[in-house]
């Protein structure tokens, strides 16, 4: 059995405009030590797919299928045994670690927290275990770091702080949501080191979530890609890089800028802007972008394909889209 | 922290300074001849000379600044023209009783916008919410001293619980004079307490939005923990200004209101004093009632440093 | 195109819930003041000790006071002195702190310095302690307290104008006609104040409420309006002395004094909704 089994996960947001389909019918699983990237453009459903696995969804929010830890579907829980799960067997690190620590608490205190709330540590015992977890994070000085306040370190420093917190208490899952878009890009390599080198040693799980697909290429075992609130195309990380087969991977793969690339040569856009929730065809959510469309895909749901063993592929034009070269699809 | 702490105290000084000269100039520089308002228009010339005299008034403004100051740090106020007793005494006595007002007053007020504004803020846009808002909306509205009136209807005479105004003395006991300050002290805390709650309820609404609360409600806590180890302190910043803020309307309001009970306090005192032209009296409560808003304004930008160590790090 | 900008402004006006109420409320009062001045249901002057105590009926809506006046009549005669009042003292405040605020703004250096510095100090001096200072040595009377409360509404103005002002001046807008040569002053008239305008206005309103209430608070001391000129906080003063024999003539006066406030209250709320939605999506 899958450490986590999520099926035809569907996230409704209530909007001024009325109900917006944030996430529709996404289905994966994650076993035990395992990496899983979720990559796709800014208002994709990642990061909502990803708060409705820790229950942290707006209020006026409807999530629907299954999220199940363990056999458990988390949907059906408290909000109470949400919390002994919450930052104990699933934690995550968000984008922004210049908001995402409270200004008014020092940093030894916010990471103190977990660790007397699920691991029941008395004030001393949490102190010697946040020391030791700082130092872990990579933070120099942790007996002074333990008293600083979040506005007397650096973006890397707290982001390293954000990773303590969500190490304290071994979780079987860490879910990393953009950890490193805020951030300078000499200290984003750092930092993407040490959550695979804590993962591996720690023996956690990881959902990596990004818009970087060089980042996700680099860091996972197996690829989720994500559009208009749907998964497009999801496999193995290699077997994916061996061929890209969905357009929308294609466009995303074309649009990296490359090392060693001729001087002259241009950077390949996907044409059109990332989509707005509440206007999305029923059929395939890429339609409107999609150099391939016909009238099915306005209409029809795609059917999810295993082209190969561990990749599948969610569209309707599946031939034409391996045969058809990258650089004819978007130029 | 000394370096803030010294940058405040210094600002203090600086205003505590610039509103004597203000109040110096207004009372005794502006009128032309302090001893005519004292005397009125009828007075006669050797009248006006002897007074003239006996107050030190044919001495040069700057001297008499300096002699009313250093009076003042001396605990010397001079001497009530209409009363001929210390001035000291007369607002000694008053203290005793606007203190204690303006603060049971503060105490209820803040009560009152914590547990309105968390309780609407924690039914956002329901139905408790809105009544709560509308309600305030209106304790906004009222008058204070007419608020004091209505209570005094009501409480006093309808119910007779409470007494309709006076003040018995300290010596009477704490519990009578805890009774006698309680209508006037609602009176003034529900305006004050009404304008905190609408603040209180926007800031947790606000901080509610913010990054760190996801953090915390991501590592386990509670709503309930979440709210009070990491939305409140950081909601009470913005609480905090507009108290200070509204302190001086507070104080303001005990005068006024301290006349609708006839309670002998700072109020009735110079209400009295501006009757009986005694203008040494209304300069030396004016002063002490400016200052006072200066030190609470003083009290809160230190409080800030305490709540919010971002500001400290800013001065250093 | 601006046929359109205008029916947006006049269906955001519509939509305002508080924006409807307290200008309907705001017009009731200023209809009161307005009639008030040809014509009332009876005398707010006339003292005639027969007439005293009369309670409400055709002739005497609200029924007379202990000397005999129609109390429905004051009420009314008082509008005009309250918004008197607060018209003159915001407007002092509203010229004088709004060109102190644009001229610090405008100038920097050490006239924005001194210009702060002394609305620094006049946060200690509330309407009410201002009022206490001039009556004890000009004595008590109307035009008094419409001085003090002026006098406090000037540094209220002048901050806000300044804070405001300065943010605008930072503008690319503002930076591309200083680069087109035109001076300071002209920069203020055409671009500073009609983007400052809209905050202005509210505050002005809000302000406003503000001074309808110290006035009241300082006639209801003796230091405002004298007699025999009806004022809201007079009456109250009046009515106290006769809680027992009575109450509601305690009653009327502040439920005046209150719709007005209320009104003035609802009608800001309002327009910071209308002229400047980022606000109102903040609150």
């Amino acid at each position: 059995m899958s450490l986590l089994n999520v099926k035809d996960l569907s996230v409704i947001l209530a909007t001024n405009e009325g109900p917006a389909r944030a996430v529709r019918n996404l289905s994966f699983r994650l076993n035990r030590g395992e990496t899983l990237g979720i990559v796709g453009e800014s208002g994709c459903g990642k990061s909502m797919a990803a708060l409705a696995l820790m229950g942290l969804l707006p209020e006026q929010s409807e999530t629907l299928g299954e999220i199940k830890l363990d056999g458990q579907n988390l949907l059906e829980k408290s909000d109470a045994e949400m919390c002994q799960i919450r930052g104990n067997r699933l934690a995550m690190i968000f984008q922004e670690p210049m908001t995402s620590l409270n200004p008014v608490h020092t940093v030894g205190h916010q990471i103190m927290e977990p660790l007397r709330l699920h691991r029941n540590m008395s004030e001393n015992e949490a102190k010697a275990e946040v020391l030791r977890l700082l130092d872990r994070v990579g933070i120099p000085n942790p007996k002074e770091r333990i008293d600083n306040y979040p506005h007397q370190l650096s973006g890397g420093q707290r982001q390293r702080v954000m990773i303590a917190i969500a190490l304290s208490c071994q979780p079987d899952i860490l879910i990393a949501d953009e950890p490193t878009t805020a951030l300078d890009v000499t200290i984003q390599d750092q930092i993407l080191e040490l959550i695979q080198t804590l993962v591996r040693e720690e023996g956690m799980a990881l959902i990596l979530i990004s818009h970087d697909l060089g980042v996700i290429s680099e860091n996972t075992d197996n690829i989720l890609v994500m559009y208009g609130g749907c998964a497009v195309e999801a496999g193995g990380t290699a077997q994916i890089f061996e061929e890209l087969i969905h357009p929308y991977t294609q466009g995303l793969f074309a649009a990296m800028p490359k090392l060693g690339r001729a001087r002259g040569g241009r950077l390949v856009t996907i044409p059109g802007t990332v989509p707005d929730l509440m206007g999305l065809p029923m059929g395939c959510t890429f339609t409107d972008r999609c150099p391939l469309a016909t009238e099915v895909c306005r209409n029809t749901p795609p059917p999810i394909v295993e082209v190969k063993p561990l990749q599948f592929v969610a569209c309707h034009h599946l031939d034409e889209a391996r045969t058809r070269k990258t650089e004819e699809l978007f130029s | 922290m000394s370096v803030f702490i010294a940058k405040r105290v210094l600002t203090l000084i600086v205003t505590l300074i610039g509103a004597s000269i203000v109040i110096f100039l207004v009372m005794e520089i502006l009128p032309g001849d302090p001893a005519l308002v004292i005397l009125g228009v009828d007075a006669s010339d050797e009248a006006i000379l002897a007074l003239t005299k006996e107050l030190g008034l044919d001495r040069p403004p700057m001297i008499r600044y300096w002699d009313w100051i250093a009076g003042i740090l001396k605990g010397e106020l001079g001497t009530s023209y209409a009363y001929k007793v210390p001035v000291w005494e007369l607002i000694e006595g008053a203290l005793l009783i606007t203190i204690p007002l303006a603060i049971m007053s503060i105490i209820i007020s803040i009560i009152l916008a914590l547990s309105i504004g968390l309780y609407a803020a924690a039914n956002h846009n329901k139905a408790g919410d809105i009544t709560l808002m509308g309600i305030s909306q209106l304790g906004i509205s009222i008058p204070n001293f007419w608020l004091a009136i209505l209570l005094i209807i009501l409480f006093a005479i309808e119910l007779r619980w409470l007494p309709a105004g006076g003040f018995p003395g300290w010596d009477d006991g704490l519990w009578a004079c805890l009774r006698a300050l309680l209508l006037p002290s609602l009176a003034l805390a529900t305006v004050v307490g009404a304008i905190l709650a609408r603040i209180t309820r926007s800031s947790v609404l606000e901080v509610f939005r913010e990054d760190y609360v996801r953090t915390a409600r991501a590592k386990g806590l509670s709503k309930q923990a979440t709210l009070w180890r990491h939305v409140l302190r950081n909601a009470l910043i913005p609480v905090l200004t507009v108290t200070g803020i509204q302190f001086s309307a507070l104080l303001t309001g005990t005068v006024v209101v301290e006349n609708v009970f006839h309670i002998p306090g700072l109020g009735s005192l110079v209400l009295k004093a501006i009757n009986n032209r005694d203008t040494i009296v209304v300069e030396n409560v004016v002063l002490l009632l400016a200052t006072m808003i200066i030190v609470v304004n003083f009290i809160v930008d230190v409080l800030y440093a305490v709540i919010d160590p971002r500001l400290k790090a800013h001065d250093i | 195109m601006s046929k359109d900008r205008s029916l947006s402004f006049i269906n955001r006006c519509r939509r305002s819930r508080s924006f409807v109420v307290g200008g309907a409320m705001t017009a009731f009062l200023l209809m009161c003041a307005i009639i008030s001045l040809f014509w009332t249901p009876g005398s707010a002057y006339d003292i005639t000790i027969a007439n005293r105590f009369l309670p409400s009926s055709a002739n005497h809506w609200l029924g007379t006071d202990q000397f005999g006046r129609d109390i429905a009549s004051m009420l009314m005669t008082g509008t005009q002195n309250s918004i008197v009042v607060a018209v003159v003292a915001v407007s002092i405040g509203l010229f004088i702190g709004v060109s102190l605020g644009l001229l610090a703004s405008a100038k920097r250096g050490w006239t924005e310095e001194i210009i702060m510095r002394l609305s620094d100090f006049s946060f200690a001096f509330p309407a009410i302690l201002s009022a206490i200072m001039l009556t004890a040595i000009l004595g008590p009377g109307g035009v008094n307290s419409i001085l003090a409360i002026g006098l406090y509404n000037i540094p209220v103005f002048a901050r806000l104008t300044r804070g405001t002002a300065n943010s605008i001046w930072a503008r690319e807008f503002v930076m591309a006609a200083r680069a087109s040569g035109k001076g300071r002053l002209r920069i203020t008239f055409e671009h500073i104040l009609p983007n400052i305008l809209s905050i202005i206005i509210v505050q002005a309103t809000i302000l406003f409420a503000i001074a309808i209430l110290a006035e009241a608070a300082l006639s209801y001391l003796g230091l405002g309006t004298q007699p025999p000129e009806p004022s809201w906080g007079r009456m109250l003063n009046e009515a106290q002395t006769l809680m027992f024999l009575d109450p509601m003539q305690a009653i009327y006066p502040g439920l005046a004094i209150a719709i007005a406030v209320f009104g003035l209250n609802l009608l800001g709320d309002g327009l910071r909704d209308i002229l400047d939605p980022r606000l109102s999506r903040k609150r």
